[in-house]
Order: C-alpha cells, then structure tokens, then sequence
C-alpha cells in the first residue's frame, strides 16, 4: 500500500494530469507528449535501470508498434499498396465507430507484437552482457529504421499517413492526451506493482550480479527476457498512439528515431535517476518541460544541446536528481541515517 | 533474385566486387585497430569512433576546398585529430577510464551525438566528398576497373598500419602502451604514467580514425550521419579477430568490406546500412552461442 507521502503526491498528479488540458487547452499536444516521455522513461528504466542493461534500442518495438497499428487501422478499409503509393492523397474516411475500433485493435495487436518481437530477439541477445547488449541494440534500433525504409508496402523512405481523426481538431488532442495520461497511469502501477515483488528482486539481482543471481537458482535469461517483454509491451501500445497523434510516420524521424526518441528515453531516466520507480517520472517531466520552454531559443542546435546535456548528466550526475536527493537527504528516503549504511549505498 | 543470376554468368563481376571490397575494407582497419587499441588498453568501447572518422573526412573535404590536394589531408587529419583526441580525453574520457563500464559506454555515446549533430550544424546534411583528380585503371579488356585512389588508400592504409606497429614495438611510449594493456597496476608501480598513456592511446585511436576518415572522402562519400556505422563495423571486426590480433583484424576487416560489397549489390544499395547493422545483431549472437556452448560444455 502506497504511504501517505505517496498518496498526496498521486493525488496531486492526477489533479494536475485531469487539470491541464482543460486549464491550457492550447497546449494539449505538449501535455500529451509529456506522457509519453513518462512511458519512455519508465519502460526504459525496467532494463536500464532496474536491471542493469542499457538498451538503445528500444525504440525498436515502438516503431513496430507504429506501424502495425497504422496497417490494422488501414488494411481493412483499403488496398494498403495503394494507400501508401498515394502517400497521403487518399484519405479513407473512416467512421467514429470505425476509427475507435481501428485504434482499439491496432494498438492491441501492436501490443501483442512488440513482446513476441521482444522476446524472440529477447532470448538471442539478452544472453549477451554489457558492452555487447548495448551495442547490439544500438545496430538493432538503426537497422529496423533502414529496414522499414525500404519496404515499399508500408511507404518506404517517404513515410505513411496515418488515418485522420473523425472530430473536431481541439477533440481530437484531447482524445489522445486522456490515453497517454491513462497509459502512462498504467505503465506507472504496472511496473510499481511488479517491482515490489519477486520480480523486481530478481531483476535487481541480475543488476548487482548476475552471475551471482544464477549460482543463485535465478533463472536469469527468462526474468531478462520477460523484463524486456514488459518495456516492449507498453511501448508497442505508445507507438500505436503516438502514429496517430503526429498523424505521419517516417521511417527514421518518427518511427525508429533513434536521434530523438531513442536517445532522450536514455537520457530521460537517467535524468531523474536510474533504478527508482519516480525518477523516470521525475527526469522525464524535467526533460520535457525544458525541452518545450527553452529548446525553441537554440535554433536547430538542440541535437547539439543534446549531445553535451548526455555527456554533462553521465560524467557528472550519474546518480540522477533523485538519486542525489537520496544522498543528500536518506532520512526522507526511510533509510537509517548511520555512516556504515550511507557507505555501503554509494558503493550498489 | 537476378543479379545472383548475373554473378554466376559473369565470373569477372564476383572479382571487380571482390576487389572493390578488399580495398574498401583496408580503411575499415584502420578504425577497427585503433578500437581494439583504446579498447584494450583504456577497456572503454568508443562509440564516438565513427565521428572521429568522418571529421577526418571533413578535413579532407576542407582541404579540397582550399584548393590543397586531399592527400595531404591525410597527415593533416592525423595531426588535428590527435590534438583533438588527446583534449577529448582530458576533458572527459580520463573521468569515465576507471568507473563502471555502462558509464564509459554512455559518455562516449553521449560524445557521438555531440560530434555528429556539430558536424550537422557546420557542413550540413549533405554528402560530400573530396575529388583526388585520379584516373580509373581498366583491367582484363575493360571488365575490371581499379579507381586509382582506392589502390592508394590500400597502400597507404598498409603504410600506416605497418608505422604503427612499428611504433608500438620500439618506441618508448609504445611500449608503455603495451605495459599498460597487459596490467594497469604493475605498469604504474614501474613508473609509467597510466594517465599520459591513456591519453596518447586516445589521441592516437582518434589519429588512426582520421586518416581512415580522410581515405574514406577520397574513395567513397561522407555525411555527419554515417559516423555510427564506421563505429559499428570496428566494432564488429574487434568482436570477430579478439583484442590484440592485428593479423586476425586485418583479416576481418578485408572481409567485411567485401562481404559489404557482395551484399551491397545482391541486395541494393539501399539495404547496405541495414545490412552492416543487421550483420553485428548475427555476429553477437554467433558469438554469444558459441560461448554458450562452451558453458555447456564445462558443466
């Protein structure tokens, strides 16, 4: 059960999450987007933090996720070749009744395909440890992006349009805000609830030593992969949502796009702080509002600002704004203020 | 699948990719040598490698500019890149050197974007390259061309490969960079100073790359954003020849680059990225099953 801290700092999200569109409705797509950042974050954090394998590539199941959903909207109501060849000329007209169903089964089944994806792949490379997971991800992330560049059924290089929205324009923001507010409410007590049990001992063994956990009787290669399944699962439902919201899926920049998506996930928990279940939350709400209030100001050099802001964070901060928090004040972390413990903790 | 076809009714055609590839994958080397270097002395895996290499195109491109042929631009680049290697390291690599491994691994990830996205900033997104003015040598009636620059790449790749070793072999620094690959610990109870080793180790990884990278603008075409496939093929040559075994690098490298080639051509060239990428997911996992099997195998 959740201490009364907690409860008041739940209560207070759910206000502010329920509040803003309706406060600033303008910026709807922004508090959306927001979200988003929180489910990336969060289900990056699962390997990353919490287990001890940086992934880059996770962006992998949440340009599946995309496209799967945009071809389950579409397929059944057009020829999808020719939908794509018309690159965005033809629109389908799809009903009220028709698009919630559409976006319903697609983000489903894009659910479902990104943790087969995961743990096909899963089984192969998590068997792989440190520098080798991370770099094979990292190939893993830009070779799906090339992949999905050159399949000509989907649009290739020049992209796919995804199905409009039957209502309103101010409608439709707050359709999308109000899921990715329910997901990322979902991925939050998911992964809070899984992390408080067995499970999240497990990982956090593999995390500390894993070939410790396996003299152990952990059955390693199977909790890495379910782990990955997880961040996969709620990723593939993110990428179904987030084809619609920007409404054009280009194989690089939106879909498989490592130099935004798949760098701030990173960047993002590591931020708040790896390996805590609100530093993700934390790093990304930190990120986001940065990104949007500042970042207009650099005029195209923000992947430059990018760059220097990962550098600057995993020499300097690596701890993460809430693991420095932890440092500085343990007593407010229910941990026992005694020298030895402090040692010991800096140490894990 | 018709250009199999076509490999099998021209012979000649399997020899002109064939070469093609060696010769490419000489560069390949290159920046593959200097990883297992930074790797094996420093144990950090650069992943800004690839950047390294395309500044060093850039410098080339620059020269071209300039109006000075980009052949010189092939010292010049290990000079500047040196210098540059050598700052990098002791503004930020020195602080990674000995803390976690994920640590060194997202500091130089972190390095990778800031290089890329500057060199985005200042030469634009657009291909370039850096013309030598060579001529293109016909072989066999014409079947076979040989573009100048790309032998020349290949010998002076060799040249620069052989100083090298050679320099690790005799020179003091050199063999104080052997020292501190083998142990870290001992080498600086004997005296040397790990840092300045480090720190030369670093600059002469970033060196190697620039020259790989100035070859590269020569023979081929560069763009801020190919920097993490030149990282991804080093990569991948080290896991396959093991840390230490220049002959075995050479050999994967060579490899790789015709085997790039082949695919590059039974595929389309716009599955050739997808294709190197592709290739290190397979190369990892047939290594990790070997290793696996070796687990089995002692149980």
């Amino acid at each position: 059960m959740p201490n009364r801290n907690e409860l008041a700092i739940f209560l207070a999200v759910a206000v502010a999450g329920i509040a803003a569109p309706l406060v600033l409705p303008g910026y709807t797509t922004q508090f959306a987007f927001l979200w988003v950042m929180v489910v990336f974050a969060l289900t990056w954090d699962v390997l990353g933090g919490q287990m001890g394998y940086n992934s880059f590539g996770n962006v992998v199941f949440f340009g599946l996720g995309m496209y799967v959903c945009a071809v389950v909207q579409i397929a059944p109501f057009t020829d999808l070749a020719e939908y794509t060849s018309a690159s965005g000329t033809q629109d389908i007209g799809l009903s009220h009744g028709q698009y919630y169903l559409g976006l319903a089964v697609g983000c489903s089944i894009a659910a479902v395909a990104a943790t087969i994806v995961a743990a096909v792949l899963g089984s192969g490379i998590l068997a792989l440890r440190g520098h080798y997971f991370a770099i094979c991800t990292l190939g893993l992330g830009i070779a799906a992006g090339e992949i999905a560049a050159g399949i000509d059924l989907i649009g290739a290089g020049s992209g796919m349009v995804t199905p409009l929205y039957p209502g309103g324009i101010g409608s439709r923001e707050r359709f999308f805000y109000f899921l990715f507010l329910a997901l990322a409410v979902v991925v939050f007590l998911t992964l809070r609830s899984v992390y408080a049990g067995r499970f999240g001992l497990a990982i956090n063994a593999i995390r500390d030593d894993e070939d410790k956990a396996e003299a152990m009787g952990i059955r390693t290669t199977r909790y890495k992969t379910v782990a990955w399944c997880i961040s996969a699962f709620f990723l593939g439902i993110a990428g179904g949502l987030v084809g619609n919201i920007v409404g054009f899926i280009d194989p690089t920049e939106v879909a498989f796009a490592g130099a935004t998506f798949g760098v701030w996930m990173v960047l993002m928990a590591i931020l708040g702080g790896k390996g805590t279940l609100w530093g993700p939350v934390l790093g990304a709400a930190v990120f986001h509002v940065t990104q949007e209030v500042f970042w207009t100001y650099l005029f195209g050099w923000q992947r430059v600002a990018l760059g220097l802001l990962i550098v600057l964070i995993v020499v300097f901060f690596p701890q993460g704004i809430l693991g420095w928090l932890r440092e500085r004040y343990p007593e407010r972390f229910g941990h026992r203020i005694e020298p030895a413990e402090g040692a010991s903790r800096e140490g894990a | 699948m018709s250009e199999l076809d076509l490999l099998f009714q021209m012979p000649v055609l399997n020899l002109q990719l064939l070469l093609d590839g060696i010769l490419v994958g000489s560069i390949f080397v290159l920046a593959a040598y200097g990883m297992a270097l930074v790797w094996g002395v420093m144990n950090v895996i650069n992943i800004a490698q690839g950047e390294f290499v395309m500044i060093g195109g850039y410098v080339a491109v620059v020269f071209g500019w300039i109006g000075i042929h980009p052949l010189f631009a092939v010292p010049a680049a290990a000079v500047i890149l040196f210098v540059f290697g050598w700052a990098l390291y002791r503004l930020v690599i020195f602080r990674v050197v000995d803390r976690d491994l994920f640590v060194s691994l997202l500091a130089t990830f972190g390095l990778s974007i800031l290089i890329q996205q500057l060199l985005n900033q200042i030469f634009t997104a657009d291909v370039q390259a850096a013309d030598s003015g060579f001529d293109t040598m016909l072989f066999l009636n014409g079947m076979v061309s040989v573009a100048q620059i790309k032998l020349v790449a290949f010998l002076l790749a060799a040249v620069i490969g052989g100083l090298l070793m050679l320099f690790l072999r005799v020179s003091r620094l050199g063999q104080a960079i052997r020292a501190t690959a083998q142990n870290a610990r001992a080498a600086r109870i004997l005296g040397i100073d790990t840092d300045r080793v480090y720190a030369a180790t670093y600059g002469l990884n970033a060196a190697l790359c620039g020259t790989a990278g100035a070859l590269v603008a020569m023979t081929w075409v560069i763009q801020p954003f190919q920097g993490l496939a030149y990282t991804v093929r080093s990569f991948m040559i080290v896991v396959v020849a093991g840390l230490g075994n220049i002959g075995a690098v050479i050999v994967a490298g060579l490899g790789l680059g015709a085997a790039e080639n082949f695919a590059g051509f039974l595929l389309g060239a716009e599955f050739q990225v997808a294709f190197v990428f592709s290739l290190l997911v397979v190369v990892l996992l047939w290594r990790s099953h070997r290793l696996g099997r070796k687990r089995r195998y002692l149980r």
